[in-house]
This record gives C-alpha cells, sequence and structure tokens, in this order.
C-alpha cells in the first residue's frame, strides 16, 4: 500500500447524506474480476445527470470529496474504494462513516477523515463560493485546511499508522503466525469444518 | 463483572490481543470458525493470494457458492451475460486451484450464501462467521458473531484465517410483547432501523432480546439479524436457546452423539450475564407494532403502513429533510399520500432477508384461494434450491403458480439486480429484500421495502395491503389439500 502522510487538491462539495455504496457505483459494475479500472464506474447513475457534482469544472479534477453523513452505507463491496480511488479521489470527509466502508478505505490508501458536521459545512461554503478551493488532508497532524477553515479530523491511531507507513495488513498478521497455530489447536472438536462435506 | 454475549464470542476467538487501552487499542486478532465465498467479492482476493504466492490456509473452515450472478431461469442453458459467465466461472477455477468447497448453479446446495450456511448446519451457536457480503450479520441469528468484510479482509482471512477487529460497543434492542397476527419480524427490524437511523449501530453489535425475539422462529430470527447492517451495524445476534438447537439438531453438519452433548453444553453459556451492562438499550414494544413498509430511498425512511407519506418539512434535522425531498421526487411520491393507496407494478418475494421456508410458507398462506390483481407482476425467488424443494414438496410452488406469480431458481435475483432479474425505469415493486436505494432493483426502479405477507397481500390488491385488508379467501381451492 501506498503511504499516505498529506494531499492537498480540489475539494468537492457533495451535498447529501446516506450516500450509499450502490450510488457510490451500482452493482452491474461487480461484475468484473479486476481490481482496477473502476473510474467510469463512480457515481454513474449521478454522472448522467449533467448538473450533478462531478459533471461541472473545475470539480472534475476533484480529489478531496466533502459529503454528508453517512457515508459508504450499504453493502460491503469494496469496488466502492476502488472507484473512488480510481477516478483520483485521495480522501473523503464526512461526519460519519459506515464501519465497512471506513475499514476497506483503510486497507487500501483512502483517507476516511471524520470531521464535526459544523466544520463540512464550512467547508462546503468555502467550496461552492471558490469552486476550485484546494483541500489540504494532513494526516500527520490530523487537520484539514480549506480557505480560512482549519478543521481537526478523527481517524483510529492503528488505520493512521498504517496508512503512514504503508503496512501490508496480511504481512503483519503473518508474523504472529506461530500463535495462529497455537489457536488452531485448542479449537473445539464440535466445531464444524466444511470439508469433508456432508449434504442431506 | 459479566460479559455480554458478543463480548463472550469475541473473547472466547482472540489469538492475539491488540496493545494498548480504549480509543488507542490497536486491533485484536480475532480467529475464524467459518469463511464463506461467493463469485462477486472473491476473484480479485484469491488473484492477491496468487501474486503473494501465499496458500488458502484453511479450506476446510470455507466454503463457496454462486448467488448474486446467477440466472433465476433456464439455469441449465450457459449464462447469457458474458461478464457474469466469466465472474462465475472465475470463482470455479479459483475454488479447483484451492481446494474450495463449492456448491455451483445446479446443485442442490446452491443458493444465497447466507441462506447455504445455517441450512447445512455450519452456522453454529458462538462461531465467527465472515463473508465478502454485509449480510453476513444474518448468521448471528445463531449466537455467532458474524460479519461483512470487504475483499482486502477476504484476502486477508484466505491467508491467516484471522482477522484484525478493534472492539466495538455493545447495543441491546429489547423487543417484548407479542406480534399481533400480520405483523412479523421483517417489521420488528423496519421500525428498529427506522428507530435508530441508518447510521444508529455504527460501531455497535446489537443483541436482539425480549419475549418478542425468543417467540421467534430461526427463520424469523435470521430475518432481524440480517438487516442490522441497514442500522449501520455490522453484526447483530441473538442468544441460543431450544429453538435454536431444535433448528441445528440432525442439519448434515451439526455436531453428532457425544460431539453435540458437548457442543450444547457450550451453547447454554452463550448468553448476556445478568450483571452485564450494555453501552446503549433501545426499547420496542411488540404489541403495538403494526405492519412497516418504506417510502423512502434508505431503509431508515419507514413507517407503518396505516400511515401516510410524510412531509419533508416534519423532519426538523435539515439534512433528514433534504433527504426526504431527494427521496419523495425519486419515488415519484407525493407527501401526504396514504401509503395504502399506492400502487405497484411488481412483488418481489425473495433475498437473504425473505426467501426462506417459513417467508414462502406465510405468503402462500396469503394468496390461497386469491387472485392476483392482473397488472401486477410477482416473481418468487427460493433463497437455495433445498428450499425450492421444500417448497415443491409441500405444494407452494403450485400455490404461486396458480396465483400467477412466477416461480424461479435459487438466487439473489432482483434483491440487486446482478442477474437479468431488474426493475424498468420509474417501475414500483414491493420487495421482501433489504435496500430501497436508488436503483438498487434496476436503474430508476422503486422499492418499499415489506414483510412476506405484506408482499402477498399487495400481490392480491395491486396496492401497498397487509392480509386484514383482504376479502376472506375462497375455501375450495384445490391447492390447499395438498399442503395440509
Amino acid at each position: 500500500m501506498e503511504k499516505f502522510t498529506t494531499h492537498t487538491g480540489i475539494g468537492v462539495p457533495l451535498r447529501q447524506s446516506n450516500v450509499d455504496t450502490d450510488q457510490i457505483i451500482p452493482a452491474v459494475y461487480l461484475k468484473r474480476i479486476t481490481r482496477t479500472g473502476f473510474e467510469d464506474a463512480l457515481f454513474s447513475a449521478w454522472r448522467k445527470d449533467p448538473s450533478f457534482i462531478l459533471n461541472q469544472e473545475p470539480f472534475t479534477a476533484g480529489s478531496v470529496l466533502v459529503a454528508g453523513p453517512d457515508f459508504g452505507t450499504g453493502s460491503s463491496r469494496e469496488h466502492a474504494v476502488w472507484a473512488l480511488k480510481d477516478y483520483g479521489f485521495k480522501a473523503v470527509l464526512s461526519s460519519r462513516f459506515a464501519d465497512i466502508f471506513r475499514g476497506n478505505s483503510g486497507k487500501q490508501g483512502l483517507l476516511a477523515a471524520e470531521l464535526a458536521q459544523d466544520d463540512i459545512e464550512l467547508i462546503w461554503k468555502v467550496l461552492e463560493n471558490a469552486p476550485g478551493t484546494e483541500v489540504k488532508v494532513d494526516l500527520v497532524s490530523k487537520t484539514v485546511e480549506c480557505g480560512n477553515v482549519v478543521a481537526p479530523f478523527e481517524i483510529d491511531d492503528y488505520t493512521r499508522w498504517r496508512l503512514l507507513e504503508g503496512l501490508d495488513d496480511i504481512g503483519l498478521t503473518l508474523q504472529h503466525e506461530e500463535e495462529i497455530t497455537a489457536y488452531e489447536a485448542t479449537r473445539a472438536s464440535f466445531k464444524p469444518k466444511t470439508l469433508p462435506a456432508r449434504i442431506q | 463483572m459479566g460479559k455480554t454475549l458478543a463480548e463472550k464470542v469475541w473473547d472466547a476467538h482472540v489469538v492475539r490481543k491488540g496493545e494498548g487501552e480504549g480509543a488507542n487499542a490497536q486491533p485484536d486478532l480475532l480467529f475464524i470458525d467459518l469463511h464463506l465465498v461467493h463469485e462477486v467479492t472473491s476473484p480479485q482476493a484469491f488473484e492477491g493470494l496468487r501474486l503473494a504466492g501465499r496458500k488458502l490456509r484453511r479450506p476446510d473452515l470455507t466454503i463457496a457458492t454462486e448467488d448474486h450472478n446467477t440466472p433465476t431461469l433456464d439455469i441449465d442453458k450457459p449464462i447469457a451475460d458474458l461478464t457474469s459467465r466469466t465472474q462465475i466461472q472465475t470463482l470455479r477455477n479459483n475454488c479447483q486451484e484451492f481446494g474450495v468447497r463449492l456448491h455451483s448453479l445446479g446443485d442442490a446446495e446452491q443458493g444465497i450464501v447466507h441462506v447455504v450456511g445455517p441450512q447445512l448446519g455450519l452456522t453454529q451457536p458462538g462461531m465467527t462467521v465472515v463473508c465478502g457480503d454485509s449480510h453476513t450479520s444474518t448468521h448471528g441469528a445463531f449466537g455467532a458473531l458474524a460479519m461483512g468484510i470487504g475483499t482486502s479482509e477476504v484476502e486477508h482471512v484466505m491467508a491467516t484465517q484471522t482477522l484484525s477487529l478493534k472492539p466495538f460497543k455493545t447495543m441491546a434492542i429489547n423487543v417484548e410483547g407479542t406480534l399481533r397476527p400480520g405483523v412479523s419480524a421483517k417489521d420488528i427490524i423496519l421500525a428498529v432501523i427506522a428507530k435508530i437511523g441508518t447510521g444508529g449501530g455504527q460501531g455497535y453489535v446489537l443483541e436482539y432480546r425480549g419475549s418478542a425475539i425468543r417467540a421467534l422462529s430461526m427463520d424469523a430470527r435470521m430475518t432481524v439479524c440480517n438487516m442490522s447492517i441497514e442500522a449501520g451495524a455490522r453484526a447483530g445476534l441473538v442468544a441460543p436457546d431450544q429453538t435454536t438447537y431444535d433448528y441445528m439438531y440432525g442439519r448434515p453438519h451439526a455436531p453428532q452423539g457425544e460431539e453435540w452433548d458437548a457442543a450444547v453444553e457450550y451453547w447454554n453459556t452463550l448468553h448476556t450475564d445478568d450483571d452485564a451492562t450494555f453501552d446503549v438499550e433501545v426499547n420496542l414494544d411488540a404489541d403495538t407494532l403494526e405492519p412497516f413498509v418504506t417510502w423512502g430511498t434508505n431503509p431508515a425512511q419507514g413507517i407503518s403502513l396505516n400511515e401516510a407519506v410524510p412531509f419533508p418539512e416534519d423532519f426538523g434535522d435539515e439534512n433528514a429533510k433534504l433527504a426526504a425531498e431527494r427521496a419523495l421526487q425519486y419515488m415519484g411520491l407525493e407527501a401526504g399520500t396514504p401509503m395504502k393507496d399506492i400502487r405497484v407494478d411488481t412483488v418481489f418475494l425473495g433475498s437473504c432477508t425473505n426467501s426462506r421456508i417459513e417467508d414462502l410458507r406465510a405468503a402462500a398462506d396469503v394468496i390461497r384461494g386469491r387472485e392476483k390483481d392482473p397488472k401486477v407482476r410477482m416473481l418468487v425467488v427460493p433463497g437455495s434450491a433445498r428450499v425450492r424443494l421444500e417448497a415443491e414438496a409441500e405444494g407452494l410452488d403450485q400455490v404461486f403458480k396458480e396465483f400467477g406469480a412466477e416461480w424461479r431458481f435459487a438466487g439473489c435475483s432482483m434483491c440487486l439486480g446482478m442477474n437479468p432479474d431488474q426493475l424498468e425505469p420509474g417501475e414500483r415493486c414491493a420487495s421482501t429484500s433489504n435496500r430501497n436505494f436508488e436503483g438498487r432493483q434496476g436503474k430508476g426502479g422503486r422499492t418499499h421495502l415489506v414483510s412476506p405477507v405484506v408482499a402477498a397481500a399487495t400481490a392480491v390488491r395491486g396496492t401497498l395491503s397487509s392480509p386484514s385488508d383482504l376479502e376472506p379467501a375462497s375455501v375450495s381451492a384445490s391447492t390447499t389439500t395438498d399442503a395440509a
């Protein structure tokens, strides 16, 4: 995973709550078996509407999405994170993220930064009054800067550390393989196994 | 101090405790007892293993089925959609390469992953269960800690049979009282979501408790736990009891003989201790609950079927008001319209929420001896090939067919429209599924989430209806005797 320390880019105000994963990427795009190339899928239904924010200049070149509360609700599809990244987004700001979306973001190096809703509103105003304003997201100091707004954001320390270092989760876990093996030896014999298969 | 059920299951699976305390604690490494796999969220994970030269650590704790993309008609023919066909073929290739048990289309155990696991007896109390699908919370009905994961985590579980997780908070959902006739598990969970909101459960594991939950069958408990994610909770569970054991006993992968006794002894310890405390408690009165239906485009936008479409200005919160305005526009609804005046084009009975045998029985009981509104199309999609066989053995397929419904093969189908079962733009659907998001069931489609009996009554009248709105059925229907 690529390291994330700071990022500065055009902010995109998305004044909407409950942006669910079916809006971020409709299910029809989930049939692909690749991990990249999902940029066309991002918000594909909404992008058909010429007035949608990502069809407006200069927001087409945006890389920091500033959304309403409950962003990423719904499905566990990591494709939602892939689509945001493939389009060019590096960070999403919201006052509340769905748990699975937040977890998926952390695995893929997309920063999900949780801000107070009041600060989101202030940033929206800056971005709407001066489209093209850049947002600076600093993971080291856990702050966001946009115009005259400087706001702190929340992210759990473990995810922050992994993002700052660009660490691979599986590699980290396999450092503890002996402990996994020890646990496996204690697993109760009445617990089921899928193999050999038993059927009715 | 005592522990909650979820904490007991968690503690029993800790391979390695994360360092630190409170908000700054590192995640715990938890052992995963069962990994369910399907075609949509696994190809990139298998590819990741291959690229890193890693093995699948525990094929014997992994099982795969085909569900999201599979057609529900002509399942003996090659899948027409080329990308769907490729994705399913990729799953077959991967399962063969990595030694994973797979139940393919046409197999008697194929079906929606969350129907297949419990039905085979692979989902048991006290287990940790994961799947690259947010409705994995379904398995919590057995007192298992079950949660949906993303594809990176799927790969992590494949490689290590563990998951790194931050401890969660606990929320009790207390449902006391007795449900009235025509009110069911689906109405309980829709009412819970409307009460706490789509974000209310974020960071929590929910435990459903109280006399109304204890009175539910396993199929009904699965319906409740299934939609925990719609309240933002990654997992929701119910303590196991005699109802659980009766369901489990004799299933193919249930423990047998002495193992069964040892298992029950352990399962009996899986309940929240009297002196344990929850971080939050929410109460719901089952006695006064009415059939529930959604009017908007997120699952918390629901009300009693006897009410009218709400006015956006009645929402205090500015974001909720904007969301309501937008939802009404998308749904093509006018505020103030009685919900029961809303006419639908399609009724969908299926999905991991409501496609089990009891759901089909409940719907069949409503339509038996009645006629379908001729303008309504009704799709009945059993959750698994096994459920379909069971329903056919009881003659339920005949009830549905005589009514004029389409009797299909098993899969996720119109819940998310990854296969050909989709709504047309503007089409309105009463659906027993779990999400009413914009375009979920097909581009421009409009979804009202309902219970199986409301779906069935709606198919009779053509407008959103509960069974109590129906005229008495004619008693001479030929199929009733077969089913008895």
